[in-house]
């Protein structure tokens, strides 16, 4: 087991250096600096005095690669792909371009992200099961008939349509809870229901149809056609059997966005304007800040091979059949 | 000789005319071939799916009407007695909307609405100044006394549209009887009654009922944008009606021409990894990781910052808005085809890597049979299914995708009419007072019909298609 994670965390290795790769080129190769500075500094006419300062302020303007005027290792390590890239792996983000710390921006703006993502997560889950369980059960009926065009309606909607309304309607009509914003604390909550309800509400269509595809496979198994045959009635068919055994891929599925959780949603938080690493990226993108992009860029990659590895093992750990050597 | 028009080929116009010419190629190789026809003769059969290819078809048709661009041809001409041209590029669908697009108003104006949003100072004949709602320039305009006679006018342009949509339902009715009965050897009469009692194989009862809804939809739409907006107009008085018609090719497009581009890559190398096993699978597989580990919208981000510094250094390529806009959309297909190409690329390996050992394949290279002619003939037609599949489900997800992505900036450009951007403009609209809610409004009803449509056929697809539901059917 231990010998697998190891091998998992080596493998995972050379495809951070791609995503690195991939950004520097895309960062610094493709556009070069110059370009940045004349972006940022806004005029088309700017003098390359003022694109020459920018550039020095921030670093930029050493060669790429290779710094032939040191000596020994620091002709690698005096470069932007040593001082931009390299140093991620490091978790040292570096500033961004208007002169923050993007590390401790990133520890201080999770927290929000963390604290919209795990409920949404959590009662999103228990909603879809607990739906997708109700309409597994009428199978073949009316209920379930409309139960799934319910859904595909649902998922028809696109998510901006779920956040405007429920800001108007909630908010605007009815006054239950402020429209935007955020608060520490206790007082944090009464900001956090409004955006937790959209998430919930706009992930029930897919959700639902995709757990009821789920149970209604583990339905048709011999096993409950067995429990069936013995005289169990249905509640503990349902319960005991097709339940836990149709957890297995629902959970196991979840495992991979865990990690993921962290960064927040980008459309919900910028919305609700809550100070996460979602509104933080969206703000960059905005204001054209490359640096942070491209922390958020290797940040996100790392987490989702984080999440990759740990569904992995939980494979493992809920079903001893899967062999880890395949 | 001069032309009325002068002929554009904007580079997705181009690609969306190859996915078009695909699609035709596609369907006269299916017609030839057995194995091909027998799923979507299943498909056929199903009501859901094609009450939602007709939805479907609706759309598409006005995409392709607004993918055929041209200079329009301006009354005088010049000096030397050639005729000049407009300096704006405009659509075959633009010169059918015709009144629609240049009945400009000053602002916002509601749905049906006589008067504007907002009340402006106005001057009576006799050099009084007094503020009050102004009436519309276009809407409503032929009408003397709005209050009293709008209502009539209303249901008077609704019945004709219903008039004229019934004529024409009623002739395509006549046509596929006459066709039905000829197919069939049946009298008309008997093919009448098979249809109305939804007896034919083909449900054709559903086919013909969605068909005429829409129908008799747009003429009354028809009938009703002469006199009035019906969706009212946004802030800069454009006609919302006509920029939600416009949106669909935006819609459209990306949702196609992105697995156009996706295709190539995903197919040839996923089914190249399965089959030659070895450091070719190791490079193909490092290369999708590598790709579907960058978080997606992340990416897409930062090639857009990269277009925008690119544009931004080569202005001179990109005079037009219309040139400039284009460009972006294609840019957002390639860089959507990218970040999605992934997950198609995975599931064709796994299928290939199956069926590399299955006999036919084993017993083609003990015969010799070269690895390329095994590819091309063995393996690439028994992972068309999958391909089917992801093609149409992939679609609905990515007009979704294309809303949200506007709505942060980095989706088309922002003078290109598109659902997202409406949407987005629609934020500040609903905060006013009174809200303006018709932008938001007809952005959620054309996308829905869209989607909806768009996820009921993949479904109908997905069961024709699906080697493991089939069994389970049958």
């Amino acid at each position: 087991m231990i010998a697998y994670i190891i091998r998992r965390i080596l493998y995972a290795i050379p495809i951070l250096i791609g995503v690195n790769v991939i950004t520097f080129f895309l960062f610094f190769v493709v556009n070069s600096p110059d370009d940045m500075a004349r972006l940022h500094l806004g005029d088309r006419y700017v003098t390359q005095q003022a694109i020459d300062n920018w550039k020095a302020q921030r670093g930029y303007d050493r060669p790429l690669f290779w710094n032939s005027e040191q000596r020994g290792l620091e002709q690698f390590r005096d470069t932007i792909f040593f001082d931009n890239s390299v140093k991620l792996f490091a978790f040292n983000f570096g500033q961004s371009d208007s002169g923050r710390d993007i590390g401790s921006d990133i520890r201080q703006r999770m927290w929000p992200s963390l604290a919209i993502a795990v409920p949404t997560l959590l009662v999103g889950l228990l909603i879809n099961i607990s739906f997708a369980l109700l309409v597994a059960f009428f199978r073949a009926t009316y209920i379930d008939v409309w139960g799934v065009v319910i859904c595909v309606v649902m998922m028809s909607i696109s998510g901006l349509f779920y956040i405007i309304g429920g800001q108007f309607l909630i908010s605007k009509l009815l006054h239950l809870v402020p429209i935007s914003g955020y608060d520490t604390g206790q007082e944090a909550i009464k900001f956090l229901i409004l955006p937790v309800l959209v998430g919930v509400i706009s992930g029930i269509g897919s959700g639902t149809r995709w757990y009821r595809t789920i149970f209604l496979e583990e339905i048709g198994k011999d096993y409950v056609r067995t429990a069936r045959a013995k005289g169990l009635n249905e509640r503990i068919i349902y319960y005991r059997h097709v339940l836990k055994n149709g957890l297995i891929p629902i959970l196991t599925g979840v495992v991979v966005i865990l990690p993921l959780l962290f960064m927040g949603s980008l459309i919900i938080e910028s919305f609700f304007s809550i100070p996460g690493l979602g509104s933080y990226t969206i703000d960059a993108i905005n204001r054209q800040d490359f640096a942070i992009v491209r922390s958020m860029v290797f940040l996100g990659s790392v987490l989702y091979i984080v999440g990759l590895l740990l569904t992995d093992i939980s494979y493992t750990l809920v079903d001893p059949r899967v062999r880890l050597e395949s | 000789m001069a032309l009325p028009f002068d002929y554009v080929l904007l580079k997705t116009d181009l690609l969306f005319y190859l996915l078009i010419a695909a699609i035709l190629l596609y369907a006269w190789y299916a017609s030839r071939h057995e194995h091909l026809q027998a799923p979507w003769r299943e498909v056929v059969r199903k009501p859901l799916g094609m009450a939602a290819a007709v939805v479907l078809g609706f759309y598409l048709a006005i995409a392709v009407l607004d993918s055929v661009h041209f200079y329009p041809a301006l009354d005088e001409t010049d000096s030397s007695g050639q005729t000049r041209y407009a300096t704006e590029i405009i659509s075959l669908f633009d010169l059918l909307a015709g009144t629609l697009r240049e009945q400009q108003e000053k602002t916002y104006s509601a749905p049906f609405a006589t008067h504007l949003y907002g009340k402006e100072m106005m001057e009576h004949p006799d050099g009084r100044t007094y503020r009050d709602y102004p009436r519309l320039e276009y809407g409503g305009a032929h009408l003397d006394d709005p209050g009293a006679d709008k209502s009539a006018d209303l249901s008077r342009r609704v019945l004709m549209g219903l008039f004229e949509g019934l004529i024409v339902w009623g002739v395509i009715i006549a046509a596929l009887l006459l066709l039905l009965s000829r197919k069939y050897c049946r009298s008309i009469r008997d093919s009448f009654v098979l249809v109305l009692k939804g007896r034919t194989p083909v449900p054709w009862r559903v086919i013909l009922s969605a068909l005429g809804a829409l129908i008799v939809l747009t003429f009354v739409c028809i009938n009703l944008s002469k006199g009035y907006h019906i969706f009212g107009t946004d802030k800069v008085g454009v006609d919302v009606f006509y920029q939600a018609l416009k949106s669909i090719r935006t819609g459209v497009l990306i949702g196609t021409l992105t697995t156009l581009v996706m295709l190539p890559f995903a197919l040839v190398l996923g089914v190249m990894a399965g089959y030659f096993r070895g450091w070719i699978d190791d490079v193909i597989q490092y290369l999708y990781t590598t790709l579907s580990s960058i978080p997606g919208v992340l990416l897409i981000a930062a090639a857009a910052l990269l277009l925008e510094v690119y544009m931004a250094t080569h202005q001179e390529d990109f005079e037009s808005l219309v040139l400039r806009a284009d460009m972006r959309l294609l840019f957002l297909c390639l860089i959507l085809g990218i970040t999605s190409w992934t997950g198609l690329c995975r599931l064709l390996r796994g299928e290939a890597l199956k069926l590399r050992e299955v006999d036919y394949v084993e017993a083609a290279r003990a015969f010799g049979v070269s690895d390329t002619t095994i590819l091309a003939r063995h393996l690439l037609p028994n992972v068309m299914h999958i391909v089917m599949i992801t093609i149409v489900l992939d679609f609905s997800g990515l007009v979704l995708a294309e809303a949200v992505l506007s709505y942060i900036n980095i989706g088309v450009d922002p003078t290109m009419e598109s659902w997202g951007n409406m949407i987005n403009s629609a934020r500040f609209e609903m905060a006013r007072e009174p809200i303006v809610w018709w932008s938001l409004a007809s952005a959620f009803v054309f996308m829905l019909g869209l989607v909806l449509s768009a996820n009921l056929f993949a479904d109908a697809v997905r069961d024709a298609f699906d080697p493991r539901i089939r069994q389970e059917m049958s």
